[in-house]
């Protein structure tokens, strides 16, 4: 186990630090204490490493995340696993605004709540929230899943193109272009699967799913103004 | 961006530390915007007198007799003590507004920071850290006080523009964002008589304020109703001589972040704003809900509720 205090020796030798580690690095579990809502902490990691973060954090913490397990105990800033590629970070409390934003791949858990923009433009991560979410959440979402343990709120999967979103709560009012769909047996096992993955215990058949309505792929006269 | 923070005392005992606290909070958030800085402290109130926080750019000549030209014009007698540029005018009790509005046929060259009871705003340009030890905030002491660093977007970087700005009786504001209907609702306030000194969108903001209460809104009211009537992004924090309040409008994109302990409400634009607080390792932290007025006062010490829109 490494354990960097990140107000006695910086961000930048943290990260560059973490940035060192190759694939079959035999430093591969991290301590980072006295985080102090830092920014980009633990940022474009790429390998197999397990990093621990103690306390909270600021802006893009786990950012463009390849392949590390990044988990804070505490709660995030905005921007949290912004375009991670694949791993799996963990946020044990809250995550402010687009939490997850632009994600091509990998799994990003929040244990309690997330707040606007959940999920903006996800381009294949999963995103599994145990808490609620806040409006605008996978605005523009092009792939993966946005699984709400808890209730979202307006807006919900905004101008949606493809994406899998999940609420088990409800839905404050759902986004143009997005709509209620059916429940069928293989969205239940993915379902299933994340919630696993994600340390929930919520049932699947608990949720309802929703996604685009395909309507907005085209340019129609009717929609402009 | 813009950096803004508050402290809301419920316990007594972290009252001589407030000008600490908050200084220290604010020098956190120096990169959020280095332009120029401000504090808005709410003091111990005096029940004999009344306060009006004044500026000059030479203060060494502007202030020389203005105390006795006030006292004269008010029919009192005024006291003046200097704080660098600024200075805190003595009145007597419930005259700060006639001060304020006298101040400007007396003394053109001297700007009225704040009128009141118990609020004194300091402001001006240049880092959080050289702004609050030119003023010495951290010895001050008080019940409440907001902070903020500024990097302008709307208008010039002059003491004028730094926040916080008054907007009434024992009244502050403090903006983080950017209006944009700033300009047709600065000629419609000015069209109604509202006095508005710059090309600043948080200024006009602050007048919408003043103007709505005015009017007969409470301040909660007049909150509300800037979710309605302003455009653009901001996140407003709020002081008046008893109470504390935030509002973020519906996009919320500007950052914000709040923490409640039995001794205190806190406001960061970030985290790391809170993150010396006493006792914040137990606090209830959360992030302030889009569209909706939170506010605190000392009426309701052991229970302060949030009010929603």
């Amino acid at each position: 186990m490494q354990t960097y205090d990140l107000q006695a020796n910086g961000l930048r030798d943290l990260n560059a630090a973490l940035h060192a580690q190759a694939a079959d690095t035999n430093q591969t579990s991290w301590e980072i204490v006295n985080p102090r809502g830092s920014h980009a902490v633990a940022v474009g990691l790429d390998a197999p490493i397990e990093v621990s973060v103690k306390g909270s954090t600021g802006y893009y913490t786990a950012g463009m995340n390849k392949q590390a397990t990044v988990h804070v105990h505490g709660s995030a800033g905005p921007g949290v696993a912004e375009n991670i590629m694949s791993g799996t970070v963990v946020i044990e409390g809250d995550a402010s605004q687009y939490a997850g934003a632009t994600g091509h791949g990998g799994l990003l858990v929040i244990k309690g709540n997330a707040s606007s923009r959940c999920g903006i433009s996800m381009k294949g991560v999963d995103i599994v929230v145990h808490g609620n979410v806040g409006h605008m959440s996978a605005f523009m979402a092009q792939s993966g899943n946005l699984v709400v343990c808890g209730d979202a709120g307006d807006a919900l999967g905004d101008s949606i193109y493809e994406a899998r979103l999940f609420v088990r709560g409800s839905v404050k009012s759902l986004g143009a272009d997005c709509i209620e769909k059916e429940m069928r047996p293989e969205h239940i096992e993915i379902l299933r699967d994340l919630l696993e993955r994600a340390g929930s215990d919520a049932k699947p058949e608990e949720f309802k799913r929703y996604g685009s309505a395909r309507q907005l792929y085209n340019f129609k006269v009717d929609n402009a103004y | 961006m813009c950096g803004i923070v508050g402290l809301f005392l419920k316990d007594k005992a972290l009252e001589p530390q407030l000008g600490a606290l908050l200084t220290d909070m604010l020098i956190t958030m120096t990169d959020r915007g280095p332009d120029s800085a401000g504090i808005a402290i709410y003091g111990a109130e005096d029940t004999s007198a009344s306060k009006l926080t004044v500026q000059a750019e030479d203060p060494e000549t502007a202030f020389d007799g203005l105390a006795e030209k006030l006292g004269a014009a008010l029919g009192g007698t005024v006291s003046l003590a200097r704080n660098d540029t600024h200075a805190v005018l003595s009145l007597p009790a419930g005259k700060a507004e006639e001060a304020r509005t006298l101040l400007r046929e007396i003394a053109p060259d001297v700007r009225a920071m704040s009128f009141g009871d118990t609020l004194e705003i300091y402001k001006e340009v240049g880092l959080p850290k050289d702004v609050a030890a030119r003023f010495g905030i951290s010895d001050m002491s008080g019940t409440h006080g907001i902070g903020h660093t500024r990097m302008a977007t709307e208008s010039a970087v002059t003491t004028l523009g730094a926040h916080p700005f008054n907007t009434g009786l024992d009244q502050c504001l403090v903006h983080n964002g950017s209006l944009s209907n700033h300009n047709s609702l600065r000629r419609k306030l000015q069209r109604e008589g509202i006095h508005i000194e710059t090309q600043n969108d948080t200024e006009v903001g602050a007048a919408y304020l003043t103007w709505k209460m005015q009017n007969g809104a409470t301040l909660g009211e007049a909150l509300e109703a800037s979710l309605e009537d302003l455009d653009g992004f901001f996140n407003f924090v709020v002081g008046t001589k008893d109470g504390f309040g935030v509002v973020r409008d519906p996009i919320a994109c500007k950052p914000a972040v709040m923490a409640e302990t039995d001794q205190y409400v806190a406001f960061g634009s970030e985290y790391r704003a809170l993150v010396n607080l006493p006792g914040i390792e137990t606090a209830r932290v959360w992030e302030p809900e889009p569209a909706t007025v939170y506010f605190w006062t000392h009426d309701q010490a052991d229970t302060p509720k949030k009010k929603a829109a």
